[in-house]
């Protein structure tokens, strides 16, 4: 029997207790965290193994061919080409099964499920800022409902920072000028870390946070009670604020919403929409298409229009961008 | 000791300590900083490259100080800032650079090559002098306060958020690009030009082969370093956009040049510590080294191959999966190079004579500790699991057991090695053997808890963190004042040992190479005569015929 001390240090046991906590990985709150930690414990006896044995030898070595005397005389041994063969390919095997397995897991960790509940992420020099851009509010801390495929879409006001949950296994940098994306679906309520893990200054270490992962009737009292709050502030946000920026901006003299053709081309059914630009080649509207078109209009423009849109780089703040590009998506 | 083997070069005066040699034939202060005797230039390189490490290692102790406890208590955030960046270019870019190729590798290539310097000393003695011009950048960045962009320098923070002299600093590692290029150049040319007759490529020690490979890297991947932070000076004095996005630049961008250059260069630290430990292992075992050609192939396919595998330091940055995907495979690819020479080194072991001396305690703790290493490099490789280790202890402990562990392991292994040859004089052994158990104890018990802090999520950078991780920092710190001290007894042992330490045969180890035909310490011009090399760099004569 292996001593219970053991079992964390070894990958087993503690599953009940501590939600899949080991010795090594915190506790599995994301349905990512098992696959993850599967492919970490592979790798980690594929090291226990080799280490055993290399450094097995080593120390048998030193022990039983330790000198006795000097001049003593030693092997005329220079190699072994059968060997070498052995432990060159033995090694690329298992790098490959490593890798293969690796990047199935990591496939299944960056391609958010279609029916994903979208919550932005705005970072800057040191805090994080949460947008629910369906439902009107904005929140200091990130409360998901539980057993839900969530997705961030991440950007940054200033430099490059790094939204890290250990217990969910995901962490993405969250760099400025772009749009980068994490998922994760959190089968049970509970609260859990985030961290900033890309250097930001003097902040880096405080810029912490908590997701709070709600059963489904809770959260929508949460959101309810956000809601009012937002409703008594009277703040716009979300697509609500896309909608009045929209015209606000004066946007709409441009642009239809309903197909009509006017000087730009019509927002409805955008998002997603694969465009042919004017130097023949195409791109899919995404978030960073959208952006891009809004604050510098000219570098990619669709086909068949004019480069005349002005761009509106330092015009707008990320909540407004963010704003636009949700109403246009709501846009059908 | 042994018998003194002999090879074809045979010179009766060699044999005696020389009244005159390479360290009292010409005298003053003028005689040591003008030198163009690659003797006298390793010599000022590794001991201004020790004062360097003691300053970078100062500066890690003042880092382990406040992560004794979760609360940033004793430096302010912006003090550990600019603590950590200067440890990390100090200790990158003028200890773990030119640490072994600079210092030990300038003493000894011209030796194991039978020559008398290197092909162009005066561009030695000029390389000598950029990195002193350059590493004064970097004191006088330390002396004005310190800079706090991470020695990594990420866009768009150092492009205009940090504070402090972020292009003092720059200005400095991009001088010392210099220095690298050319003594890279340098090594190249000699080792093509000017072997000992007789002396083939495969009858090269495995130590040139591993400081050849390392200078083509050198020559390679520095130059787009010092383009990278030219072109992040020129943002920052004039405002262009290059890598700022704010200004229309592509933060990005700059990651994969910084990579392509601070990748490869893991390469030009960790090559020549191989070829240290190839040359360790064989001498003090007595034996052949084990697929000498797999060692030495090995050397240079790892040099190859590093060139395209900068990505892996960015499978969260932004670049696109496809992109990511190819790095993590071709990561792989180095993996089996690395393996290769680790169990060569082990197979050299087998039936052999080993010797129990401080060298040989060195090359066992390199291999531990590089295996270790190498290992918990496989996580950071896979995708899946990098994700969740990325930028946090586990990436810190996994880097300082390569680089600084594997380098600074085998550069010590090299000093006790070469001592002899260098100073004439014997250090003493047994307080070398128990130094050693000292430095292996403080650097497992600082580096190894942290990787387990890491797989818990604890973040890099910190200058405070959540309590859960305290007892792994803790361990990590105690560890880190136990190696401290332990590096503090080998520096005053070593010193003892060039006042009273007892007068070096010339050749101690029976070691078989050129560099140990010659007198102890060498004379100015190295060799007497002009050495014919017939024999193999590790043909002992312990060795049994046949088979």
């Amino acid at each position: 029997m292996i001593p219970s001390l053991l079992l964390p240090l070894l990958g087993l046991g503690e599953a009940a207790a501590g939600q899949g906590k080991t010795f090594w990985m915190p506790p599995q709150a994301s349905t990512l965290a098992p696959d993850v930690d599967k492919v970490f414990y592979f790798i980690y006896w594929v090291d226990i193994a080799f280490f055993v044995l290399m450094m097995g030898a080593v120390i048998f070595f030193a022990f039983k061919y330790k000198q006795k005397k000097e001049g003593e005389k030693t092997s005329s041994n220079k190699g072994s080409h059968s060997l070498e063969l052995v432990w060159a390919v033995v090694p690329l095997i298992l790098s490959v099964v490593m890798f293969v397995t690796g990047f199935r897991v990591y496939v299944e960790s960056v391609i958010p499920p279609a029916d994903s509940y979208d919550v932005r992420v705005v970072a800057q020099k040191w805090s994080w800022a949460f947008e629910y851009p369906s439902e009107g509010i904005e929140a200091s801390e990130l409360v998901v409902p539980a057993d839900t495929n969530v997705r961030l879409t991440m950007s940054s006001k200033d430099v490059l920072h790094s939204f890290f949950v250990p217990d969910f296994r995901v962490k993405k940098d969250v760099v400025p000028g772009r749009y980068t994306v994490v998922w994760f679906n959190a089968p049970e309520p509970g609260e859990h870390h985030i961290f900033c893990t890309e250097y930001c200054g003097d902040g880096h270490s405080v810029m912490l946070n908590t997701v709070k992962v709600l059963p489904q009737d809770e959260y929508d009292a949460w959101l309810a009670s956000q809601q009012a709050v937002a409703e008594a502030e009277g703040d716009l946000t979300g697509v609500a604020l896309g909608e009045s920026l929209f015209t606000k901006k004066a946007c709409v003299g441009c642009h239809s919403i309903d197909g009509t053709k006017l000087v730009g081309p019509p927002m409805n059914g955008l998002s997603g929409r694969t465009e042919e630009l004017a130097d023949g080649t195409t791109i899919v509207a995404d978030d960073d298409y959208i952006r891009e078109s809004i604050l510098a209009p000219t570098t990619k423009v669709v086909a068949g229009y004019a480069p005349s849109m002005p761009p509106f780089e330092g015009q707008l703040s990320e909540t407004e961008i963010n704003a636009l590009i949700d109403y246009i998506k709501s846009l059908d | 000791m042994s018998p003194q083997t002999a090879n074809t070069y045979a010179h009766p005066e060699n044999d005696l300590t020389p009244e005159v040699n390479y360290l009292n034939a010409t005298k003053g202060l003028k005689s040591w900083l003008l030198t163009l005797d690659h003797k006298r230039i390793g010599v000022m390189y590794l001991v201004t490259i020790l004062t360097f490490f003691m300053v970078g290692g100062l500066l890690a102790l003042g880092i382990r100080a406040e992560l004794f406890t979760p609360e940033g208590d004793l430096f302010t955030a912006a003090t550990y800032n600019k603590m950590f960046t200067l440890h990390g270019a100090i200790m990158v870019f003028l200890v773990l650079v030119p640490a072994i190729p600079a210092s030990i590798g300038n003493f000894v290539l011209p030796l194991m090559l039978g020559q008398k310097d290197v092909a162009f000393p005066k561009l030695n003695l000029a390389s000598f002098w950029i990195y002193i011009f350059g590493a004064a950048f970097l004191v006088f960045t330390l002396i004005q306060g310190g800079v706090d962009t991470g020695w990594t320098f990420y866009t768009p923070y150092s492009s205009d958020h940090a504070s402090g002299s972020v292009v003092l600093t720059l200005t400095g590692a991009f001088i010392l690009g210099f220095s690298s290029i050319l003594t890279g150049l340098n090594f190249i040319v000699t080792i093509h030009k000017m072997r000992a007759p007789g002396q083939t490529w495969r009858k090269m020690p495995l130590m040139l082969w591993a400081l050849y490979a390392t200078s083509v890297i050198q020559v390679l991947a520095t130059p787009v370093i010092a383009i990278t932070l030219f072109l992040l000076i020129f943002e920052r004095i004039l405002e262009i956009g290059i890598f700022d996005p704010s200004m229309g630049g592509d933060p990005v961008l700059f990651q994969h040049f910084f990579w392509f250059y601070s990748h490869p260069v893991v390469y030009v630290m960790v090559l020549p510590a191989f070829g240290v430990i190839s040359e360790t292992v064989s001498v003090h075992s007595r034996k052949h080294i084990f697929g000498y050609m797999a060692i030495a192939g090995s050397s240079v396919s790892i040099a190859a191959v590093g060139f395209l595998i900068w990505g892996h330091h960015m499978f969260l940055s932004g670049q696109s999966e496809l992109q990511g995907a190819i790095f993590s495979f071709l990561t792989f690819g180095v993996a089996i190079p690395t393996a290769i020479k680790n169990f060569s080194w082990i197979a050299t072991l087998w039936k052999g004579s080993i010797r129990w001396n401080t060298v040989m305690f060195y090359t066992l703790g390199f291999i531990w500790i590089f295996l270790i290493g190498g290992l918990t490099g496989l996580f950071l490789a896979t995708m899946a699991t990098d994700v969740h280790l990325h930028d946090t202890y586990f990436v810190v402990a996994h880097f300082h057991y390569v680089m600084m562990g594997g380098t600074l392991f085998a550069l010590i292994t090299a000093i006790h090695h070469w001592w002899p040859k260098m100073t004439g004089r014997m250090f003493n052994e047994t307080v070398g053997k128990l130094t050693f158990w000292l430095a292996f104890i403080g650097y497992n018990l600082t580096f190894f808890p942290q990787f387990v802090a890491g797989t818990q999520g604890m973040p890099r950078r910190y200058h405070q963190y959540v309590p859960e991780f305290e007892v792994w920092m803790q361990a990590s710190t105690i560890g880190s004042f136990i190696f401290g001290a332990a590096l503090f007894i080998m520096l005053g042992y070593l010193i003892h040992s060039l006042f009273k330490g007892v007068k070096a045969p010339h050749n101690p180890w029976g070691a078989v190479s050129l560099e140990w035909e010659t007198a102890t310490p060498p004379i100015e011009h190295n060799f007497h005569g002009l050495p014919v090399c017939t024999k193999g760099p590790y043909d002992f004569d312990e060795i049994e015929e046949g088979a």
